[in-house]
């Protein structure tokens, strides 16, 4: 628990590094983060909801040993709840203590109350401190959820790695942080703030990616539903004009469900029965639902039977 | 440059000729319309440095994390990298192409061949450019006339006068549009009467300092208030052809004034806001021309909207956007899809108005499926009676006696009633 993880030196390593934690991540994802880790560069991953962005940063913070400082992002963020806070209180009281005195001096008394014991660390600040575990990861969650005015905020963090607090001046890390920043492209980031960060579209995974994810986070999985789970999945994201595409955590809360409800291969009821856990929209369940539903899997069998009969026909094949 | 201070990779110098070729693929991309500044360049190098160039697939995204800041850059940085550092023959070419003492006539042979892509664009851009200024200009007026017919073409428009530009500003000067100011959840200092008030802690203890201690100063602050962003989908089709210059210079005005984001659609739909940012309105009106291929075109309302909800409206949503819809209603088919997609888009603003610049005509009947199927899905519906200025539609939306939905409805429409919330589902 108390040693410090180096930082994986290249690209097989930073893959190792991640599915030890756990994802599995492409070749493009590690290359990216990689060069994050090297250049000490922020990360900035867009992707649609549940593709495995924040997982990222989670999983890093586990593997490399190191503190996750989270910054969740919300409409009407501001400095006091995201950089930092002075704490008023104690410093009222402290103007009074000063009173009690009967030695208020201006100056001393201003020093006095801007001193950093009355600071209030927010997110941003502690994702400054370095620990004896090395630089902590800081994870920037869904930046697009804020205003513009926010981002304004971010961008001395993310080019020095710095805060400059005006009653106290510049605070800088040691080491600056392992930055990963999140975004669900619900409006554009500025290009100023970009621009200091390492740029990484991640994509729905491909079919043979997503059922080595299903079959590590869910081992008790049957292996038939597994496969049926994420060649629907598959489908339903290429053939089928949805409003909300789900994402890989919706695969993984599906196949969950439907190991829960003992199921060991997909039939249209149960599909149509459990298909809330899959897609978000109203319009889209219906467009789903019953016939398509049924359509759907037909084309996952016939697919299946003439692999099985082509592979028939082949010498077994060691995995 | 405060971000090429980062920290050094180890001096070791990269192999070979590598470092002008990242500065000249650089310029390639830079042709191309992506941002690749000198402090990208310089990252470049010691991106390609550190995770080194073993194969080509580690270089390519070793490449992609640097000079791509969008997914839309993407496709760009993809054929540009396929282009220079796959194909030879082509890189050779195309430095002759970029470099500035190559002789002029080689650029129209030397065309890279996909030329289908922004890539290859980048280089033709200004030959087109001059070439479309001859075309003749034909006007043809297309009022109720429907068609779902792709018909691709580029559009001149009259160029505005100064008279009208500052006309535009003025009529702007005093738009409001309904539902116009939202409370943030931003807060501003405000005065100690001001309703709805909090002690501002950060403030008062300055204050309070200033005055030595002694007295507490109290400061307040209060929930700003905002202008909610505007999405405006635009049609341009042959039945609204008259009206696409005017609805522009309103919408590029507009732009320069409110958090705005454009969409024009006829059989396709198409996103001007960047083009539409430029200051002067002529030149914006001209970069949106060159993007837009179907002005004047048919129709498809139904599929154009639902472009716009699959790709589009999640992306321009945040803030709880005023959408705009301008467009005749004139469907042809599809009324079904129209009218989920509308539910769709409905569901996901925080108010819809729809603009119309024909309903003023009663001859309209025969056609109105459409209409019908866009009316229980809006919040508010303005008919224009004249349209030759941008004040006429500042005046359409200014105005709050129209406020009723239906107050210029012409009379065929008057039986529909609105849907009230309890029809929904």
């Amino acid at each position: 628990m108390s040693s410090k993880v180096d930082l994986p030196n290249s690209i097989e390593e930073t893959l190792t590094l991640l599915s030890s934690g756990g994802y599995l991540a492409d070749r493009s994802l590690a290359t990216v983060l990689h060069l994050s880790l090297r250049m000490q560069r922020p990360l900035f991953l867009e992707g649609e909801a549940g593709v495995g962005k924040t997982e990222i940063a989670k999983v890093l913070a586990a593997t490399l040993n190191r503190p996750l400082v989270r910054l969740q992002c919300y409409e009407g963020l501001d400095v006091t709840s995201a950089v930092y806070e002075w704490n008023y209180a104690a410093q009222m009281v402290e103007i009074r203590m000063a009173e009690a005195s009967g030695s208020v001096d201006r100056e001393n008394l201003s020093t006095a109350l801007y001193s950093p014991r009355f600071l209030i660390k927010r997110p941003v600040l502690q994702a400054l401190e370095t620990t004896k575990l090395g630089a902590p990861i800081f994870l920037i969650d869904e930046l697009d959820r804020t205003d513009e005015a926010f981002e304004a905020f971010l961008l001395e963090v993310l080019a020095d790695s710095q805060v400059t607090i005006p009653e106290l001046g510049t605070i800088k890390a040691e080491e600056p942080p392992i930055t990963v920043i999140t975004t669900n492209r619900t409006r554009e980031i500025h290009d100023a703030l970009k621009r200091r960060c390492l740029y990484h579209w991640v994509d729905y995974p491909t079919a043979e990616r997503e059922l080595q994810i299903v079959q590590t986070k869910l081992p008790n999985a049957a292996a038939d539903l597994s496969a049926q789970v994420v060649t629907f999945v598959q489908k339903l994201r290429e053939d089928e004009a949805l409003f909300k595409k789900p994402g890989v955590a919706e695969t993984l809360d599906w196949a969950t469900a439907l190991t829960e409800l003992q199921e060991v291969a997909l039939d249209p009821e149960m599909v149509s029965d459990t298909l809330g856990v899959l897609l978000k929209y109203q319009e889209d369940i219906d467009r789903i639902k019953g016939s398509r539903t049924r359509a759907i899997l037909d084309e996952i069998r016939m697919d299946a039977n003439s692999q099985a009969s082509v592979a028939g026909n082949m010498p077994a094949q060691t995995l | 440059m405060p971000d090429t201070q980062g920290p050094t990779p180890s001096p070791r110098p990269p192999h070979g000729r590598i470092t002008e070729n990242i500065v000249h693929f650089a310029r390639t991309l830079r042709k191309a319309g992506l941002p690749a500044g000198p402090s990208a360049v310089v990252d470049a190098v010691s991106a390609v440095t550190i995770n080194g160039i073993e194969s080509k697939q580690d270089l390519y995204w070793t490449l992609h994390a640097v000079f791509v800041h969008k997914r839309d850059q993407q496709p760009v940085f993809d054929e540009a990298f396929r282009l220079y550092w796959q194909s030879k023959g082509l890189v050779e070419k195309m430095l002759a192409l970029l470099s500035p003492v190559a002789p002029a006539g080689q650029r129209e042979a030397e065309k890279p061949r996909a030329a289908q892509s922004r890539v290859a664009n980048a280089f033709e851009a200004a030959k087109q450019r001059e070439a479309k200024e001859t075309k003749p200009l034909i006007e043809v007026d297309a009022r109720f006339t429907v068609s779902e017919k792709e018909v691709l073409q580029k559009k001149d428009f009259a160029q505005m006068t100064a008279e009208e530009v500052a006309q535009a500003r003025r009529s702007l000067a005093h738009f409001t549009m309904p539902a116009d100011q939202i409370r943030s959840r931003r807060f501003k200092p405000v005065h100690s009467h001001t309703p709805g008030k909090q002690v501002d802690a950060r403030r008062t203890m300055r204050a309070t300092l200033k005055a030595g201690g002694s007295i507490i100063d109290l400061k307040h602050k209060a929930p700003a208030r905002v202008h909610p962003p505007i999405v405006a989908l635009c049609d341009i089709s042959g039945s609204m052809s008259q009206y696409s210059r005017i609805m522009l210079h309103f919408l590029h005005a507009l732009s320069e004034k409110r958090k705005t984001h454009t969409f024009l659609f006829g059989t396709r739909l198409t996103n001007i806001t960047r083009a539409l940012r430029m200051k002067d309105p002529d030149e914006a009106l001209a970069a949106c021309t060159d993007e837009v291929e179907d002005w004047s075109g048919g129709t498809r309302i139904a599929s154009s909207l639902q472009t716009f909800n699959r790709t589009w409206l999640r992306r321009v949503s945040h803030g709880g956007p005023v959408v705009l819809l301008i467009t005749d209603g004139l469907e042809r088919e599809a009324f079904d899809e129209l009218s989920v997609e509308m539910d769709r888009l409905h569901r996901s603003c925080r108010r819809l108005i729809w603009l119309n610049p024909l309903l003023r005509y009663d001859e309209f009947e025969a056609k109105a499926r459409g209409i019908q199927a866009i009316l229980p899905h809006v919040d508010e519906f303005r008919a224009i009676h004249s349209l030759d200025a941008v004040s006429d539609l500042c005046r359409a939306l200014n105005d709050k006696r129209i406020d009723s939905a239906y107050d210029a409805t012409p009379k065929f429409l008057q039986s529909i009633p609105p849907k009230s919330p309890a029809d929904y589902p």
